[in-house]
């Protein structure tokens, strides 16, 4: 059974409407990764799951309960941390993830374990008795998560959990993501599409309220139209009858050439979507005795597929 | 219900992490012994009285400023910083939460009362007053409190800017305390129909604290601030629910 799994979910506010009929599901072990631009309706959707907003229409079940009807057993399932991650800042995060753990019932001994462990877990030792407040951005993130972590639910949803952070600091919510990961259905917002390669099992995008696709990271990838895509760089002196040769193979689109120096030259060649050239240029470059000094395909750029799906075809900026 | 008591005591913690509370507490005993004593005129000629009248008729005006204070912050804080999300996600239900923050903040208002004791005793000392009466119209007055607070909680979660839910709740429990006040009443009484008058009476806090304070509660006085407390931390679950979507 999916750990979470939405059936059509809808959100109106008033004459907008923000989330148009979204079904996925999230298995565990996964990591889900939710990405579309800002405005997309993806806190909208993590807002529901969690219990904060009815949704309009349609219904998710998280957890095995519905969030409708069920919803305190739905809440005591999910670890949640909102968009810009709130935390009362006249607590210690001692003192405040003591309260978390009251509300989520653990009591006494039970209780001080529970914390000990989540800050010893997420690095907080050092600062366990300074208030959130006066905290540094990265410290606060990980009092953010502690918070969710605490009662160790089977479900995660985090929203843009690396949003505005160092890239220290990104990879280290990001190691604490992948640790708490595998045994656990997590979902995380994001619109940094590097994110998606380091933590992400699979990607939905959304915008305008609609899934517009849904894979795993590689699968969105070979959409990009630089899947595929070899950057070569060779010693030869006829350039010229070098870029009309590699134009010549099967399967090439477009090949560019992106720079000249001392007799090296750079090439850009572009696939047919689908296809692949790397063998192709290989022997090629036997035949013709070209020194090759550098080759790389290209798995092809998430950024360009977001663009391309998210503005209608990339006819805008 | 534990998670509400949780909610109470980081709410009363909360009070006491900052000055505001201190602050609170001085400002309001020290206009309590200003009017009582200066305006009040409790050693006055001609009140050869040992009671705590000319003590507890100002309750209604010192709320009117104090207690919206007290209750700005209990939801337009959590809406600003967005706190509210993190709160309302966790296993509690929304009348829990609100009661939690409710009981929290007249807690703290009984403990500013409750400081009000050497009044108390300096009546003790020049006479010899009806312990009852003085009992009683603490009573009442906490419960009239409780009353201004549900106002000023209800107006807490309108915005969340917590010096608009001030000044809209200053204004609500004006409007209320000035139904009751004679000049007004008299103003009505020209022309209205006996009615009326009393229906603007009714619901004004002066008309069901004066008796209160001369240590008289009665059923529906009691039914009056029971009910003014119910409805309006109801309107306060209503806001929130509606105002989530911003």
């Amino acid at each position: 059974m999916a750990m979470i799994e939405t059936n059509k979910l809808r959100k109106v506010f008033g004459p907008i409407e923000a989330v148009k009929g979204v079904s996925f599901r999230v298995e565990k072990g996964e990591v889900l990764g939710f990405l579309g631009p800002n405005g997309a309706g993806k806190s909208t959707v993590m807002r529901m799951l969690t219990c904060f907003l009815t949704p309009t229409a349609g219904t998710a079940s998280v957890g095995g309960h519905d969030i409708r009807s069920d919803s305190m057993k739905v809440r005591r399932c999910v670890g949640y941390v909102p968009e810009s991650n709130p935390v009362y800042g006249d607590m210690t995060t001692v003192a405040f993830l003591n309260f978390i753990a009251e509300m989520r019932g653990f009591r006494g001994r039970e209780l001080k374990r529970r914390v000990d462990e989540v800050i010893d877990r997420c690095w907080l030792t050092d600062v366990r008795s300074q208030v959130t407040e006066t905290l540094s951005k990265g410290f606060k993130r990980r009092v953010g998560l502690a918070q969710a972590f605490l009662h160790d639910p089977p479900i995660l949803v985090l929203d843009e959990p690396t949003e505005g952070l160092d890239p220290n600091q990104k990879h280290e919510v990001r190691t604490l993501i992948n640790r708490m990961a595998p045994d656990k259905a997590t979902i995380i917002s994001t619109h940094i599409l590097e994110e998606v390669d380091a933590v992400c099992t699979r990607a939905i995008i959304i915008a305008e309220g609609r899934i517009v696709a849904d894979g795993t990271p590689t699968e969105l990838k070979e959409r990009s139209r630089y899947h595929g895509a070899v950057r070569l760089t060779v010693e030869t002196p006829d350039a010229r009858g070098a870029e009309q040769a590699l134009s010549g193979l099967p399967g090439v689109e477009n090949v560019e050439t992106l720079g000249k120096t001392d007799g090296v030259t750079r090439f850009f060649v572009s696939p047919k979507h689908g296809q692949s050239v790397l063998s192709g240029i290989v022997k090629l470059a036997n035949e013709k005795k070209w020194r090759i000094e550098e080759m790389s395909e290209e798995s092809g750029h998430l950024d360009e597929v977001f663009r391309e799906i998210t503005t209608k075809g990339g006819k805008h900026s | 219900m534990s998670c509400a008591v949780s909610i109470l005591k980081r709410e009363l913690k909360g009070y006491f992490a900052t000055p505001v509370a201190y602050v609170f507490i001085v400002i309001f005993l020290f206009l309590t012994g200003l009017f009582t004593f200066q305006l009040g005129g409790l050693y006055g000629e001609g009140n050869g009285q040992a009671d705590l009248g000319a003590f507890f008729v100002w309750h209604p005006w010192l709320y009117l400023f104090l207690i919206p204070a007290v209750a700005m912050r209990l939801w337009a804080e959590e809406r600003k910083s967005g706190t509210v999300e993190l709160l309302l996600t966790l296993p509690v239900s929304l009348p829990q939460a609100i009661l939690g923050k409710f009981i929290a903040a007249w807690l703290f208002i009984g403990i500013a009362l409750a400081l009000t004791f050497p009044t108390v005793l300096t009546v003790m000392y020049l006479g010899d007053p009806d312990m009852g009466i003085i009992i009683a119209s603490y009573c009442g007055s906490f419960l009239m409190a409780g009353a201004f607070l549900a106002i000023g909680i209800c107006m807490s979660a309108l915005s969340s800017n917590q010096v608009v839910g001030f000044i809209i709740a200053v204004v609500v429990c004006f409007l209320l305390i000035l139904a009751g006040h004679e000049p007004v009443l008299a103003a009505f009484r020209g022309w209205a129909p006996g009615w009326l008058v009393d229906a603007i009476a009714s619901v004004s806090f002066l008309t069901h604290f004066s008796l209160v304070q001369r240590g008289l509660i009665r059923v529906t006085d009691l039914v009056f601030f029971v009910t003014l407390i119910i409805g309006w931390l109801t309107a306060c679950g209503v806001i929130l629910e509606m105002k989530k979507a911003e």
